[in-house]
């Protein structure tokens, strides 16, 4: 008799126990009638990147007390959950009314899709002025404009002062050097270049560059679109040269299994002397509270050097992150469009001095305390001749796909640089 | 009495099934019927759908990088089925009133408790090259070079079946223990009055006995096997170049990674297909002419 009252109790309270939750989110739901919500979806959640999600609080917040009745409802996901996030969203047409997309080749598919909204009356209103010029470029196709980018970012390569002091090294200006370095990093028992080659990009970072070295940005960004050839020598060369590093030792054991942020946690344990990163890292390097003092202070940056004397240092791969989109059948454009507007202008001068990263609009160095680190990047980034957008962004899916595929081929010694260089032809021809 | 009278009605015996029955067609049956016919379509997840009839499957079938992904996964499923034997010696002795025999249950089963994620991360950082426990343990013993086990194209698969087969021990452990535990004491008992041999007693009369519960076992293994998605997702992303790659994976990329939901849908279908055909092989090779009774 007692279990029974026992189960009838549990049975009855977890019925109540739905219903609650049912409610809730039925309240939720009906708070927003009187007013205007604008769904918003993004992709820094609290615990990876707790800097960029507090300015997102503020500017949300500092948006809706400017805005009567007009709500806003954040949802986070983390990166890759949010990428397959949106694919679900779209096929069933629910996209939030504002959220985040990539460049180039991720936002293609959408905007043929007709899912996003054009942005260029947004732009017009004279916001194209505040953006540095050529980011705003990634996200148009055919003259339209379909997202306001976010961040700006270039690749350098972060070091580590004092192994690179314990080793009696110099900052490399040339390919020659920088074996050199390698060379005796790695016969003093360090590890030279922490690499997260699962993840792909991370690789192609290095591979972009010394194309980019020897090939020069013209050819690589050719060939990257198609109308050049990745069958040029010096791309074949450029991967020969990723081999060459290899044989060496240069990057850590097992980097085609790990994930760039077990690498980055070595860099950061000191267990490693270079990596390779965009300036979306900065804040771990400056300002960020979290790591020790003593780590931020002993690193530096270079240039990746020039390889048979050739090519221009002040040529980076890199370009704009995320940028925000406005969704083509949203119930609430012309709310949302000023949210959009409003998300850049404060992002522009928020995201330097909270976050310590470097946004897409133009940033004004001189009236603000920021640290060295942070503007000599930003010096570069102003003084840079070319910047090469990543070349996974840059491709259609299916090329990228190929190439990551053949870039941890390549740097794990399972192909030669011909095969790299065919396999690559065969996939940008197969597009057509 | 008034139970077997509404069980003795038809249309209540419908009306009791139906619930569990629209939800099931629903959940199940529709989104099988929709992923073969997205299967029929050029279509990126986004735009326009475009019919282009069976181009997508005649695709697959030529598509080595499936054939080499349904490899990967038949090899799963032959090294789960070969770890039954294993988990059912371990089974075997659990139930035979040795000391400690119920910690020893539950320790089998903690795998079982984590989430794959969790499982993933915490072999990850065993498997790291070097900082890794393993390898640690192995320089250790004076191993020089010891394998990156997860970017070694050769090793990665086994090295990651590991932690799958891993997993599911426990699982297949609580099983076996709970059927071994069902068998009548008195035939035991009689079998070693017969002075049957400890191994005898396992072989010819405990095995028998819950044969049938094997058989749903092996079918277990080998149907989760050729699904298999988790871990492999998370410790590898199908990586270095695809050398760790199964169908759910391979699925999951042409998807999600390059855009291409038809020719996904496609492969999800095949992969259903197959397991399909498998589940009918293997169950037609385990058929009994009789079955045995305590």
């Amino acid at each position: 008799m007692k279990k029974k009252a026992v189960t009838l109790f549990l049975v009855i309270t977890s019925f109540v126990l739905v219903l609650v939750g049912c409610s809730g989110g039925a309240d939720e739901g009906s708070a927003s009638q009187d007013g205007k919500t604008i769904e918003f979806m993004h992709l820094w959640p609290e615990g990876s990147s707790a800097q960029h999600h507090k300015i997102i609080e503020d500017i949300v917040a500092d948006f809706e007390s400017n805005n009567e009745g007009v709500n806003v409802e954040v949802e986070v996901l983390s990166n890759e959950q949010y990428k397959d996030k949106m694919k679900v969203l779209s096929t069933s047409n629910e996209l939030p009314d504002v959220g985040m997309t990539w460049a180039a080749g991720y936002l293609e598919p959408y905007v043929e899709g007709n899912k996003f909204a054009s942005l260029n009356d947004v732009l017009e209103s004279g916001l194209q002025d505040s953006f540095v010029s050529g980011t705003t470029e990634a996200y148009a196709i055919e003259d339209t404009t379909y997202g306001l980018p976010l961040e700006l970012n270039v690749a350098p390569i972060y070091y580590n002062e004092s192994i690179f002091e314990e080793n009696g090294l110099e900052v490399p200006q040339t390919y020659e050097e920088f074996k050199q370095v390698v060379a005796t990093l790695e016969e003093n028992g360090v590890d030279p270049i922490a690499l997260g080659n699962k993840d792909r990009w991370t690789g192609s970072l290095w591979y972009m560059y010394m194309a980019d070295r020897i090939g020069g940005p013209e050819a690589l960004s050719e060939a990257i679109n198609g109308s050049g050839s990745f069958e040029d020598p010096a791309f074949v060369e450029a991967a020969a040269k990723i081999q060459e590093l290899t044989d060496m030792n240069a990057f850590n054991a097992g980097f085609n299994g790990l994930s760039d942020q077990e690498a980055k946690s070595m860099f950061m344990s000191g267990q490693a002397a270079m990596y390779m990163i965009g300036t979306w890292d900065l804040p771990n390097y400056t300002t960020n509270e979290d790591v020790p003092q003593e780590f931020r202070d002993s690193v530096g940056y270079f240039k990746f050097p020039t390889v048979n004397g050739q090519g221009d240092q002040s040529s980076f791969v890199g370009g704009p992150g995320v940028g925000l989109f406005v969704a083509e059948n949203s119930d609430v454009k012309a709310e949302a469009k000023d949210f959009v507007s409003f998300f850049v202008e404060q992002w522009g001068e928020r995201s330097v001095q909270d976050a310590g990263v470097i946004p897409a609009t133009k940033v004004d160095a001189e009236s603000m305390d920021l640290p060295q680190m942070y503007v000599d990047v930003l010096n570069d980034l102003n003084n840079a001749s070319n910047i090469t957008l990543f070349a996974d962004v840059q491709m259609s899916p299916d090329a990228a796909e190929v190439h990551l595929n053949q870039i941890q081929a390549l740097f794990g010694g399972e192909i030669t640089p011909e095969e790299f260089a065919e396999a690559h032809q065969e996939a940008m021809t197969s597009e057509e | 009495m008034s139970v077997n009278k509404v069980m003795s009605n038809k249309w209540m015996i419908a009306f009791y099934v139906l619930p569990a029955l629209i939800l099931v067609g629903i959940l199940i049956f529709i989104p099988l019927g929709l992923s073969a016919y997205y299967g029929l379509m050029d279509w990126n997840g986004i735009g326009e759908m475009e019919f282009i009839g069976m181009e997508n499957y005649i695709n697959a079938v030529q598509d080595m990088k499936f054939w080499d992904s349904a490899f990967h996964s038949f090899l799963l499923a032959f090294f789960s089925t070969l770890s039954l034997i294993v988990y059912l010696a371990i089974s075997m002795i659990l139930a035979s009133k040795i000391k400690g025999a119920d910690l020893l249950r539950k320790i089998y089963l903690i795998p079982m408790l984590l989430s794959s994620v969790a499982i993933a991360q915490l072999w990850i950082k065993v498997f790291n090259p070097s900082n890794g426990i393993l390898n640690k343990m192995l320089m250790g013993l004076g191993v020089e070079n010891p394998p990156a086990w997860l970017a070694n194209p050769d090793i990665v698969l086994y090295a990651i079946f590991i932690p799958i087969l891993w997993q599911y021990a426990g699982f297949y452990i609580l099983i076996y223990y709970a059927a071994l535990k069902n068998i009548p004491e008195s035939l035991i008992e009689a079998a070693k009055i017969d002075g049957a041999t400890p191994l005898q007693i396992a072989y010819r009369i405990k095995l028998p006995l819950i044969a049938g519960v094997v058989k749903v076992t092996i079918v277990l293994a080998i149907v989760g096997s050729l699904k298999y998605f988790d871990l492999i997702y998370v410790m590898t992303g199908g990586g270095p170049n695809g050398a760790s790659e199964v169908m759910a994976s391979y699925m999951y990329k042409l998807a999600f990674s390059t855009n291409d939901f038809g020719y996904g849908s496609a492969i999800g279908f095949l992969l259903l297909v197959i397991t399909l055909i498998v589940t009918v092989i293997v169950r037609k090779l385990t058929a009994d002419k009789e079955e045995l009774q305590y």
